[in-house]
């Protein structure tokens, strides 16, 4: 569909180049050459323009009409939510200056974005490495599915928080515990994917690996891996999701840098505009980070798909 | 006939699902020489494609033996390469991989990477598929992707060449073409193999031999029928040939007079 899509596009391109070369032929006479570098390069320009207005434009109206609705929402009297306004003047410099630095406490939003992806990046990575080889194991070996389905099934029911005081007590630690909780997350989907992608592996596949006596290393680097990317990557992606959904609420319990504890700082300081603006901080950043790992998974399986 | 290069022994194939076993082969015996083309043909549900698995070593018989070079065969490996219905071609790997993969596995410490490289290019150039080694399997034609499997079997320098209904899922002319390749390497390099395949003209076409299945269940060897026609051979000119059309009658009176697949209607 995307590979259509883009020789549409190229196509149409490559049509303008060739409406802009008549159109330079004619109105530079004899001057061609001086005019051509330019006008190859317009066309591509136009596109990207073109489709940045498809795809900006419309959620850029609807955002405006929200902070409108809001701004009336929140201009009455009494009203108990700081309206857009309000936002810009008392957090705006959260806003302008995602990367300022006065001293160990008081850093811009963007470096507590930062400590908080990177705790998410290891517990996810943790979890990443475990949940692969525990759902291939899952997916291979009927034993181990019947033994460990069940308890993983219950296990993902649990709510991530409802783990931070075991970790607590376990890690005696802050910020390793932060880490576990994203782990134990995460790692539920991965595992489950994984395992199905596993199962899902064509007994074609299995067979070509049968004849070439490929060991059983070989078979994963080679087979299950490749053959499985799709799933694991639906896992990974289903799993950074819930990982930056845990982090947050992991970090306002237990303090640090991160920015689950600005919110929680910012509430007791009765800073409501600066929980506003890490909110969006928080919802920027998720989106990143899911399209992050679906753009990674797309280039990587390119070659898994069915044919 | 020359001493049994591949011996089938008195093998009888039974599985058994929920208590119930059913018998899918009965004794079957056949030996093949070194070289030999041998097709064997019967209709869907006979056990030919089965028979092919225990040669192959994918599943195991239940009674009797397959013996390659007096050698029994009781595990999947290179030296009896398959070439699959359906390609199997792993998708993520280009053209050139696919071969490359099993040429890598098969041949690791007994030639350099430079000889490897060789022998893959030579694979892909008996199957005339070097123009487009760097494809992904999904960019090509479903003749191509057989020729592909084909090329992968090969470089395994396999003792028994496999090949269950090859062309099976492709349209008249491209399986001429691939049939006219067969031929060509058949000629070329001598291997042994076993084709299964339900075209009549194919397996009077390309074999030595073809060995006729009863309808299962509890398949048999009803007939084995010798191909006397000499080599090479000509699509053409076969079609008005007293032999080919005396060999294609057997063939047919067989599976259409003696074994009629009843169910099918």
């Amino acid at each position: 569909m995307s590979i259509t899509g883009s020789q549409q596009d190229a196509a149409a391109a490559q049509d303008e180049v060739e409406l802009e070369r008549a159109l330079s032929a004619e109105s530079l006479g004899d001057a061609p050459m001086a005019g051509r570098v330019p006008l190859i390069e317009l066309p591509i320009v136009r596109s990207m323009f073109r489709s940045a207005r498809r795809n900006l434009v419309p959620p850029l109206i609807t955002f405006v009409l929200i902070l409108i609705a809001w701004q009336i929402l929140c201009s009455r009297p009494g009203a108990t939510l700081p309206s857009p306004t309000v936002v810009w003047s008392e957090a705006g410099d959260l806003i302008k200056h995602p990367f300022f630095n006065n001293g160990p406490q008081d850093i811009g939003l963007g470096w507590r974005v930062m400590v908080s992806v990177q705790r998410v990046m290891v517990g996810f990575g943790f979890a990443a490495v475990a949940g692969v080889l525990l759902g291939t194991l899952v997916g291979q070996s009927v034993w181990a599915m019947r033994g460990l389905d069940p308890i993983f099934q219950v296990l993902r029911t649990v709510p991530p928080l409802a783990w931070l005081p075991l970790a607590l007590a376990a890690f005696r630690d802050s910020n390793p515990s932060a880490i576990f909780v994203i782990f134990i997350t995460s790692i539920w989907p991965i595992i489950i994917n994984t395992a199905v992608g596993v199962r899902n592996i064509p007994q074609d596949y299995r067979n070509v690996a049968k004849v070439l006596r490929l060991n059983p290393f070989e078979f994963f680097t080679k087979i299950m891996v490749p053959s499985a990317a799709p799933y694991i990557f639906t896992g990974l992606r289903i799993g950074i999701g819930l990982a930056w959904l845990a982090i947050v609420a992991a970090e306002m319990l237990t303090g640090g840098v991160g920015i689950g504890f600005f919110i929680w700082d910012a509430w007791n300081s009765s800073r409501l505009p600066d929980i506003i603006v890490a909110l969006g901080y928080i919802g920027v950043t998720g989106f990143v980070l899911d399209r992050l790992v679906g753009a990674i998974g797309t280039f990587i399986t390119r070659g898994t798909v069915a044919n | 006939m020359a001493r049994a290069y591949l011996k089938v022994d008195h093998v009888t194939k039974c599985f058994s699902r929920n208590g119930v076993t059913s018998e899918v082969l009965k004794n079957v015996d056949l030996a093949i020489a070194r070289g030999q083309f041998v097709s064997i043909i019967g209709h869907s549900g006979c056990g030919k494609s089965t028979l092919l698995n225990l040669v192959a070593g994918l599943t195991g018989v239940t009674q009797g033996a397959i013996l390659l070079e007096d050698r029994e065969v009781n595990s999947p490996g290179p030296d009896r390469a398959i070439v699959f219905q359906n390609h199997s071609l792993l998708p993520w790997l280009t053209v050139y991989g696919n071969v490359r993969l099993a040429v890598d596995k098969v041949f690791r410490g007994r030639k350099s990477r430079a000889e490897r490289h060789q022998w893959t290019m030579h694979n892909l150039e008996l199957v005339q598929m070097t123009h487009a080694k760097d494809k992904q399997p999904s960019e090509i034609s479903g003749g191509m992707k057989q020729r592909v499997g084909i090329a992968r079997a090969l470089a395994m320098e396999p003792k028994v060449l496999l090949l269950d209904e090859p062309f099976g899922a492709l349209d008249a002319l491209t399986r001429a073409h691939l049939q006219d390749s067969v031929m060509r390497i058949h000629a070329s390099l001598k291997n042994t193999v076993i084709m299964i395949t339900h075209d009549v003209d194919e397996a009077v076409l390309l074999s030595d031999r073809i060995v006729m299945m009863t309808n299962g269940p509890s398949a048999r060897i009803g007939d084995v029928l010798d191909v006397a026609l000499k080599r090479p051979r000509q699509r053409l000119q076969l079609a008005t040939d007293e032999t080919y059309i005396h060999t294609r009658e057997s063939v047919l009176k067989f599976l259409y007079e003696r074994h009629r697949f009843v169910e099918a209607a």
